[in-house]
């Protein structure tokens, strides 16, 4: 049985469709991360999942219930959001314990529920507060004590990471990742930080315009992408995608990037006999351009090295970010901190061939052996 | 900076500033004084000037024994009725308004733009216009020359406003705070209750204020729909004009103008600051 099941919705508002027939199954203790642009359609599925707002048409299912005609408070689902909507007036045991107020559980129960989770989210101390006298980090853990509170199917997070600043948004990620390996629960999170959607989830939902683009797990978004909307959206920088054309070589197909003297050969993972002497879009992440010295995982004769000339490195710290031409397209190249290839000069990279993805240029489609 | 206080902009402002509070002032002014005039002072002299005895006795004489339409009870018992009137018509007329406030703003329904635009269009119709309406009503349901009649009247012509200012004030609370709300459960009165009101003294002050006011010094209905015993203060104050017409007793009839503002004024001293405030409230935050 899935834990949650959306069938082909679809939502208008007046003449615009913002939903246009999504699909997903998500299993119990699945952490899908809804990632996309703003105004991708992302949060409006997370309102319809609660029954905040109704679907034009599709139907959706919480653990194995058709849920399209229950109000959200019998949904057995809680939301967190991203300005936490704490209840301004009420101390923050009075904020946890409104929902079964709402539901008239006894005051004993109430208050052991509400002592087991302030001492899981460390905010026992929190506790005869009003929001306004906490922090930003407080009050998303009051927000996450809410819904945790109830114990339900489904928790629903919306973008509730946004409204920190970059260090207490690390360390909370991180707090929530704990949490659901802690408590096994099931979790649809919105946000359109594509970190957010790689280090929480265990399946990830891409969606643009209102359609699914990718619905898989982490790795598979990162590394195959199904489209190259996907392949610019995951990963910071972006994927390098270039203009490239496809030839048969006696070893197998290989990618042409750019003409005559300064053309670069990739040879290509993937048998794709339809393509040979066709055009297409060769996508290839940063860090699989580094410097010759890397060694790529486990498989040694899957390197190539090129050289290329450099046009700007930008150090990071953590790394060295360098712009290079490969043939006559520019890319993007990750190599060590400490290195620093003279700018203006060729210097020699390694390419791993294994990671290369290609996708049609006509539909933007990942072409798939 | 102390110089630019005296800089002849800044002269022209506080010039400008004086002149209209002095405009405002003077009447005031001259009522408080010949409330502490005999007539006989004022008679000899003219409306304008300083009491050479305080005529404390005015009053009294205002409050208690003055005689207006063949009782001798001064305004007392015209000020209880528009106690009487004022009072519920303020909290009824301001509950309910927060309640509509609270439906038009935070719940959407179908048609609620509708029902918010006809609610406040009360707002624009002159008072006069509703004269032969009200009426036909208060006849229809027995209430001609009660006071509950006004408060029926005063509660749903207050409407507008009350409706107009909660509905402003709720406007700027967060909708995912009705969603989280939504989720925990709680239905339309819970929430309204337990998070919306809690959130609304300063727009309750404001419109506590604003009705109370408008109420207690609202003449047109209560002398249209009321006489003798059952009037409110402001028509009774007519009445006494016409009762001393014969005989001017610009003292006495000043104290009972005194007396018959003390309310409305108290009200303002009390809560004026929460009233500016109110007003220009945004967020809830």
């Amino acid at each position: 049985m899935s834990a949650l099941s959306i069938r082909d919705v679809h939502k208008r508002f007046g003449p615009s469709e913002v939903l246009k027939g999504v699909s997903l199954e998500m299993g119990s203790g699945d952490f899908t991360v809804l990632v996309g642009p703003s105004g991708c359609g992302k949060s409006t599925l997370l309102n319809i999942i609660a029954g905040l707002e109704r679907q034009s048409s599709g139907s959706v299912e919480i653990g194995g219930r058709t849920v399209d005609d229950i109000a959200p408070k019998d949904r057995d689902i809680a939301m967190v959001f991203q300005s936490y909507a704490l209840y301004p007036s009420m101390t923050v045991r009075q904020n946890i314990t409104f929902g079964m107020e709402c539901r008239n559980v006894p005051r004993a129960q109430r208050e052991a529920a509400v002592s087991e989770v302030v001492r899981l989210l460390q905010i026992e101390a929190l506790l005869d507060r009003k929001p306004a006298q906490l922090s930003g980090g407080q009050r998303q853990r009051v927000a996450m004590g809410r819904a945790l509170v109830r114990n339900p199917l489904l928790f629903l997070f919306d973008e509730p990471l946004s409204n920190l600043d970059a260090q207490l948004r690390a360390e909370m990620r991180m707090e929530i990742k704990q949490l659901h390996q802690r408590l096994g629960s099931t979790i649809v999170y919105v946000t359109h930080d594509q970190i957010e959607a790689m280090t929480l989830a265990t399946r990830i939902a891409v969606m643009r315009e209102g359609v699914v683009q990718q619905f898989a797990d982490p790795e598979t978004v990162y590394n195959r992408p199904a489209n190259l909307f996907v392949a610019r959206f995951m990963g910071a920088p972006p994927m390098n995608t270039l203009p490239a054309r496809l030839e048969a070589s006696p070893s197998g197909s290989v990618a042409v990037i750019g003409h005559g003297e300064g053309e670069i050969r990739l040879p290509v993972p993937v048998e794709v006999k339809g393509w040979i002497g066709r055009e297409v879009v060769l996508g290839i992440r940063p860090e699989c351009i580094t410097e010759p010295t890397r060694h790529f995982g486990h498989a040694p004769d899957a390197v190539l090295t090129i050289a290329a000339s450099v046009e700007m490195t930008e150090p990071t710290g953590a790394e060295t970010i360098v712009v290079l031409r490969l043939g006559s397209e520019r890319a993007l190249g990750r190599v060590s901190a400490d290195l620093r290839p003279r700018v203006n000069e060729m210097a020699r990279f390694a390419i791993d061939t294994r990671k290369i993805n290609l996708f049609d240029p006509a539909t933007g489609d990942r072409i798939v052996s | 900076m102390r110089d630019r206080i005296f800089a002849p902009s800044r002269m022209l402002i506080y010039l400008v500033v004086w002149l209209i509070a002095t405009a405002w002032l003077v009447p005031f002014v001259v009522v408080v004084l010949n409330s502490l005039r005999t007539a006989e002072e004022i008679a000899q002299t003219s409306m304008i000037g300083w009491p050479k005895q305080w005529a404390w006795s005015n009053y009294v004489t205002a409050w208690a024994e003055f005689c207006v339409a063949q009782t001798c009870a001064g305004i007392r018992p015209y000020m209880l009725n528009s106690a009487i009137v004022t009072i519920p018509a303020t909290i009824i007329s301001t509950m309910l308004g927060a309640v509509a406030g609270y439906a038009v703003s935070l719940w959407r329904f179908r048609g609620d733009q509708w029902i918010y635009g006809i609610v406040t269009l009360g707002i624009f119709l002159p008072q006069q216009m509703r004269l032969l309406p009200w009426t036909i009503v208060l006849r229809d349901v027995g209430l001609i020359n009660t006071l509950t009649g006004l408060v029926v009247i005063h509660t749903i012509q207050g409407l507008s406003f009350t409706t107009l200012f909660c509905r402003n004030y709720y406007v700027a609370i967060p909708p995912e705070l009705m969603r989280a709300a939504r989720i925990d459960g709680a239905g339309f009165f819970r929430i309204f209750w337990r998070i919306v009101l809690p959130l609304s003294p300063p727009i309750l002050i404001v419109t506590v204020i604003w009705q109370f006011t408008h109420i207690w010094n609202e003449f047109l209905y209560g002398v249209t729909f009321t006489t003798g015993q059952q009037q409110p203060v402001t028509a009774a104050l007519i009445a006494l004009s016409a009762a001393i017409a014969d005989i001017p007793q610009h003292g006495v009839q000043s104290a009972a103008v005194m007396i018959a503002a003390l309310p409305t004024l108290l009200i303002y001293v009390l809560g004026g600051r929460y009233f500016v405030r109110g007003l220009t409230a945004g967020a809830v935050k």
